[in-house]
């Protein structure tokens, strides 16, 4: 049996008080220990920024890398040992603007890993410039006229290009959020959960009672399929008085790690270098 | 008797220079000789003016010359650009019918490519074929070794293919043997089928050492003149259990090797200089998280996008000092394709030894050339690597520190899954444990644990390559690519009563023990010889040495140096 005991860090937190990244690092170590995996078996691969703090405070292995780099290290790391449960980890800089690139084609992969960004639509660490997912016309000390660039739309872009596993989940809701997280982690694939999140430093106008008031759970409607692709489209526009979260889009396909032949009876780093097997290579060139 | 036969190949793009080229390095390969085969491409498809050139000699080589003893010219642009090159006894064969091009010159030989292609084959792209049978025969040599060569480069092809390239090459030999009453004075003699040496580019040299040294995992963005390399690797990698991850860009390259890497297993990827420009933030990542990472930057002209197909040496001090922050870090430049194997090898056990990045710099000169090798010794290429904690030598998991302090520099690994230990590994100054900090004592600490590695390293860099050992007058300094052609220029000067001697480096950083630099006279003339501006080698040899170098020969315009341009530049500024 995983207790939550396992996964205690002791690394003192750097997070403000009341910060919605507390209760984000809450559900992740729930449903890690609902998962029943062991702290060594887990990865978490984290970029720079507030919210890539967070693997230092849960008892794990840990690469906390570049701003925006969290897909490829993670992509590295689970074809390397695909037995190895593998996360990234983020901010809504980190992933969708630093690390844009990576994020389209971590989805094409289908590479078998969970990806949370915390989305505050705000830069915090850097203490408080305008993000990509900051609103229209947002006010900031980069964009003191106001944001001219209209927000991107994460779970749109996601749908758009199959990923497997679209979600979004509210910091506020923890109990939803460790049940996303833990529905994350068992999906086979690229698995994408935003998670809404105020930033109680800087963001004085997504807040908490902000959020609060116009989330809903999409997943409780009886007539939602997420495996609708147009329904899901529709709905992943939906933003404004009401707001979905759950699980929006869900499509059933190979991942990257089961199609590579070299892995197909036991993981790379499993295997045995036999340097006489390479002789045959040389008569090549003869 | 000395042979040393000069064969250039020009035409258009596409229309198979290459293939004659590789060919003919083949046969003759097999057959006993040395070759060395260059190519001159210009970033495109189709058209333009290409060559491929080969040299054929009884002992090795490693140099071009651009003397030409044979001309086989595809197209008239070839004939227009390429005669001036061709000796007074040389023999350039041309396709007149195509090219409508005449000569009263004895040794302008005209062959009806196209035509023979046409009649034998009902298909003008064979007419390289054509093209190779008559160089056969021009260079005396016999036809059955390019027909079995045929035989076998086709095999997966059906008959009728086989059957109508060996009718061309057979056309072309004949035509040749029939109708040619010129001269050609320099001949290959026949030799028997030996099947020994090698033949093999400096990108496949690079892969092989890769391959040999455990590789198991490559990501990479393709990018001129690197990415023979990915393609060698790609097409064993099912046979081998290698995972090759065509990357988005090469940002995403190097952070999938460095993940791949953390996680246990040998890692690397390739890419020329553009590509290099982006990996270098992930160089320090590797430097900082401690991870062994081994980068290959193979050059080519820039600034910028540059000439995509052509040869420089100009990133020397941009790979040394590239990412910002001070980390430990090697870098090798082999300057032949035995090099480029022994020192892949050596990049790996040092990337991982001392747990930090190494860059293996090749150019297009290097990486595209092909070299005849007598074999590779791989007992040179044991796999150490490094300090490991197993699941059994940890007493305490929860006490593991994976940047815990060691005099050496040097913190055991382990890999996650493998013990009942975690790691964290951090991009940010971390403390032993790996854990964001902002302590300056701790800063302190992992700054100095990290570059006593670099200390270390310094002592396991192999000295440059003397050659010869006589006492000299000049001396000839290189690094990488520019091997060959030194070589030569310093074997040309001698026998001309010069006294020179070729100190080339290919392990280049850290740089190499003092030692040997306090023997240099001071009486001693030095002469850099590089491909690129500034002389970069030169400017980096004076700073750790103190010895001044005297004159600097350098090279720009994207072709390699042959052996007469370096003797002739060395000549002039003697004074």
């Amino acid at each position: 049996m995983v207790t939550l005991e396992q996964y205690h860090s002791d690394d003192p937190i750097a997070w403000c008080p009341g910060c919605g990244n507390f209760s984000i690092l809450d559900a992740l170590k729930n449903a890690l220990v609902i998962s029943g995996k062991e702290p060594n078996k887990i990865v978490i691969v984290s970029g720079i920024g507030q919210a890539a703090k967070m693997p230092h405070y849960i008892r794990c292995n840990t690469f906390n890398g570049l701003h925006g780099r969290t897909l490829p290290v993670a992509t590295g790391v689970k074809l390397a040992n695909h037995e190895l449960t593998v996360l990234a980890e983020g901010g809504d800089g980190d992933g969708y603007t630093e690390g844009g690139n990576h994020f389209i084609h971590a989805m094409r992969r289908n590479i078998d890993i969970t990806y949370l960004v915390h989305n505050n639509q705000v830069y915090g660490l850097t203490k408080g410039q305008t993000s990509p997912t900051s609103e229209l016309g947002y006010i900031s000390k980069t964009t003191p006229m106001g944001a001219l660039n209209p927000p991107l739309n994460p779970l749109l872009l996601a749908i758009a290009l199959n990923c497997s596993f679209v979600a979004r989940g509210f910091s506020g809701d923890t109990e939803h959020l460790t049940h996303l997280i833990n529905q994350g982690l068992s999906h086979k694939g690229f698995a994408l959960i935003d998670i809404l999140q105020p930033c109680v430093s800087f963001n004085r106008v997504n807040t908490f009672t902000w959020y609060k008031s116009r989330v809903y759970n999409i997943n409780e409607d009886p007539q939602y399929d997420p495996h609708d692709r147009n329904l899901a489209f529709s709905r992943a526009q939906e933003w404004g008085e009401r707001i979905p979260i759950g699980i929006i889009y869900k499509e059933d396909r190979l991942t990257l790690n089961e199609q590579q032949s070299a892995i197909k009876d036991t993981s790379l780093i499993k295997q045995k270098i036999d340097q006489k097997s390479f002789e045959s290579l040389l008569e090549i060139f003869k | 008797m000395d042979v040393d036969v000069i064969i250039r190949i020009g035409g258009e793009a596409g229309q198979g220079m290459q293939s004659i080229g590789f060919a003919i390095g083949k046969v003759f390969t097999r057959h006993g000789y040395y070759t060395f085969i260059n190519q001159d491409v210009e970033s495109r498809i189709r058209g333009g003016h290409n060559f491929v050139q080969i040299r054929i000699r009884n002992k090795p080589v490693y140099a071009i010359k651009n003397e030409l003893n044979l001309l086989l010219a595809l197209n008239k642009q070839t004939i227009t650009h390429d005669l001036p090159y061709l000796m007074d006894d040389g023999v350039m064969i041309f396709d007149g019918p195509k090219t409508g091009f005449e000569s009263d010159n004895p040794n302008h030989f005209s062959v009806p490519l196209e035509q023979l292609a046409l009649e034998i084959a009902k298909n003008k792209i064979m007419a390289n074929t054509v093209a190779t049978g008559a160089a056969f025969a021009l260079l005396g040599f016999d036809l059955e070794p390019l027909l079995d060569w045929l035989e076998e480069e086709f095999s997966s092809k059906n008959s009728e293919i086989i059957e109508k390239n060996k009718g061309c090459a057979s056309a072309g030999y004949d035509y040749v043997h029939e109708k040619f009453r010129g001269n050609m004075a320099q001949k290959v003699p026949p030799a028997p089928l030996a099947k020994k040496k090698m033949l093999l580019n400096g990108s496949q040299a690079m892969a092989l050492g890769a391959i040999f040294s455990g590789l198991k995992f490559y990501s990479g963005y393709p990018m001129s003149p690197s990415t023979p390399i990915m393609e060698f690797i790609a097409s064993i990698a099912k046979e081998y259990n290698i995972i090759v991850e065509p990357a988005e860009d090469e940002i995403a390259a190097v952070n999938m090797a460095i993940g791949a890497s953390f996680t246990g297993v040998r890692a690397m990827t390739a890419t020329s200089g553009g590509g290099f420009c982006l990996m270098t933030e992930g160089l320090g990542l590797a430097g900082m998280t401690e991870t062994p990472l081994v980068i290959v930057n193979a050059q080519r002209a820039g600034p910028s996008t540059g000439l995509p197909t052509r040869t420089e040496q100009a990133d020397l001090r941009f790979v040394i000092h590239a990412s910002h922050g001070e980390f430990p870090r090697a870098v090798f430049a082999p300057g032949t394709a035995e090099q480029a194997f022994y020192l892949m090898s050596k990049a790996f056990d040092m990337a991982e030894k001392y747990q930090t990045p190494v860059v293996v710099m090749g150019d297009q000169h290097l990486n595209d050339s092909y070299f005849t090798i007598d074999g590779l010794d791989l007992d040179q290429v044991d796999i150490n690597r490094g300090s490991f904690l197993s699941h059994e030598r940890i007493a305490s998991p929860k006490d593991y520190r994976r940047y815990a302090w060691d005099e050496s520099g040097i913190s055991p690994r382990i890999l996650p899954g493998q013990t009942d230990a975690v790691l964290y590994a951090d991009s940010d100054e971390h403390t032993e444990a790996g854990h964001i900090t902002e302590s300056a004592g701790v800063r302190k600490q992992q700054m100095d644990k990290r570059m006593r590695k670099f200390e270390r390293m310094t002592e396991e860099i192999g000295p440059p390559e003397v050659y010869p050992e006589t006492k000299p007058d000049i001396m000839l300094l290189g690094w990488g690519s520019t091997y060959g052609a030194i070589k030569e220029a310093v074997d040309v000067m001698n026998r001309e009563g010069i006294k020179a001697q070729m100190i080339h480096f290919s392990e280049i950083y850290p740089f190499p023990s003092q030692e040997f630099f306090r023997k240099i006279s001071k009486n001693t003339k030095i002469f850099a010889v590089e491909n690129n501006f500034t002389g970069q080698f030169a400017d980096l040899f004076s700073s750790q040495t103190g010895v001044p170098v005297f004159h600097k020969v350098l090279k720009y315009d994207g072709r390699p140096f042959s052996p007469q341009e370096v003797v002739k530049e060395v000549k002039n500024s003697m004074g």
